[in-house]
């Protein structure tokens, strides 16, 4: 009997947003066990399960899973989120990275000191402007298809979602010079997964406060 | 007709060495352009050859491959090093997230001011004797195969010996404790492709010296 996949985290965003994403559009029911004290980490650790001693840790199909892009990549191929063959995957791959590098910078940002962590917003939000909206509104110019790869819904199209989610939150002008991925945000939004997914009372995780920075500092002791 | 990839960086390891590292080892021929000025750098960038404007940038199979990763995800399933199914490929993943973590740290500790470099080897030295090879250690330990997945080569363990390679750089006292970690250099190093690579006159990089970040700092103004 296949359990359903089972989430170790904050109770939070962090890296584990993007396997929630993920999991929930894919139409995957999961459960979680929220971190709330050291001890609850300590014991994860002590009882060899964190490969590298860090979470995420997914529990999915026997296997104890860590590293954010592992548990993305497993979790794509094994929904048929990856594109149909190598050449497609591979650029599933570069967009999906670039966009994790954009999520990570927004990421950072809630656990710095309040000058630093204005800064580091308004760098994430240009390079969202400059560097990688840019990219993706090309992509999808070029095609004219309503999904980033090979004419399917694949991972890349819901990561894209999400950062331009993320970045809306810290500016919501952010996509008003692209009308492509105005349009786009739409569309996959409106995926039956993705609607309920958005919707208040799924298992989607709120922006960082200062609390839940806070119970991470403490756990993790930094 | 199929010319020889083309790898497009500066002349030095950065993020492109693991690159090299699993090409020569898939046995690979390949041609690099080194970026020696900004106006190399320029050209690419105006000329739309960088998705994101950053390099590693890779020429193969008629593609233009950005994004470390999936240049690394697509050379290791086209050269059969990726595992033979997916779960093969998830505990791959998992364990080459760990090494590019450490990676990373080693990449970057050049470019760290001096005052700065003596916490950084610190720490360098911390999770490698306390987090990374303690794992990988296990894991042969575990299974006690040859290779760290599946009983056979993957890019995993090039990975792997590339890490406990430019870790002995740093101190090779590192590497002490663990004989198995030991063992695998030993073989993995003497696998025809790779005994190559690691002889004088590869296409292999150098340690980056401090004049050499002097010398690109000026060239690169950062």
């Amino acid at each position: 009997m296949a359990a359903k996949p089972k989430l170790h985290y904050f109770r939070g965003r962090g890296r584990m947003e993007s396997v929630r994403w993920l999991l929930a559009a894919a139409g995957v029911e999961f459960e979680e066990e929220f971190l709330e004290t050291r001890e609850q980490y300590e014991k994860l650790q002590k009882d060899g399960r964190l490969l590298f001693g860090q979470v995420p840790l997914v529990e999915i199909d026997g296997m104890e899973l860590t590293q954010t892009r592992a548990i993305l990549s497993y979790l794509a191929a094994k929904y048929n989120l990856y594109g149909k063959d190598l050449k497609e995957r591979v650029r599933i791959d570069m967009y999906t990275d670039g966009t994790l590098d954009l999520m990570m910078m927004v990421a950072v940002g809630a656990f710095k000191p309040p000058a630093e962590k204005e800064e580091t917003i308004a760098s994430a939000v240009k390079s969202a402007k400059t560097r990688y909206f840019p990219v993706f509104e090309k992509i999808l110019k070029d095609h004219g298809e309503d999904f980033l790869v090979g004419n399917k819904f694949s991972w890349a199209d819901i990561q894209l979602l999400e950062a331009i989610l993320l970045v809306e939150e810290l500016d919501a002008s952010v996509l008003s010079d692209f009308p492509l991925l105005k349009a786009f945000k739409t569309r996959i939004s409106n995926i039956p997964t993705i609607k309920k997914f958005l919707q208040p009372g799924s298992q989607r995780k709120p922006p960082p406060d200062s609390h839940y920075v806070a119970v991470v500092r403490e756990i993790l002791q930094f | 007709m199929a010319g020889k990839p083309k790898l497009h960086y500066f002349n030095g390891r950065g993020r492109m060495e693991s690159i090299r590292w699993l090409l020569a080892a898939a046995g690979v021929e390949f041609e690099e352009q080194f970026i020696t000025c900004p106006e190399d750098w320029d050209k690419l960038r105006n000329d739309g050859r960088l998705m994101f404007g950053q390099v590693p940038m890779v020429e193969i199979d008629g593609m233009e491959l950005v994004q470390t990763r999936a240049i690394l995800n697509y050379i290791a399933s086209k050269h059969n090093l990726y595992g033979k199914d997916l779960k093969e490929r998830a505990l791959i993943d998992m364990y080459i997230e760990g090494m590019a973590d450490l990676n990373e740290m080693i990449i970057m500790f050049p470019m760290h001011p001096p005052g700065e470099k003596d916490a950084k080897l610190a720490l360098i030295k911390e999770k490698t004797t306390n987090r990374y090879f303690p794992a990988f250690e296990k894991v042969l330990k575990s299974h006690g195969q040859d290779y760290l997945v599946g009983n056979r080569l993957s890019r995993a363990d090039i990975h792997l010996v590339e890490l406990i390679y430019h870790v002995e750089e740093l101190d090779p006292s590192l590497t002490a404790n663990f004989p198995l970690l030991k063992a695998l250099k030993t073989r993995i190093s003497n696998l025809p492709n790779v005994k190559k690579f690691l002889q004088p006159g590869s296409q292999r990089k150098p340690p980056v010296t401090a004049e050499a970040i002097e010398q690109a700092r000026k060239v690169f103004k950062f």
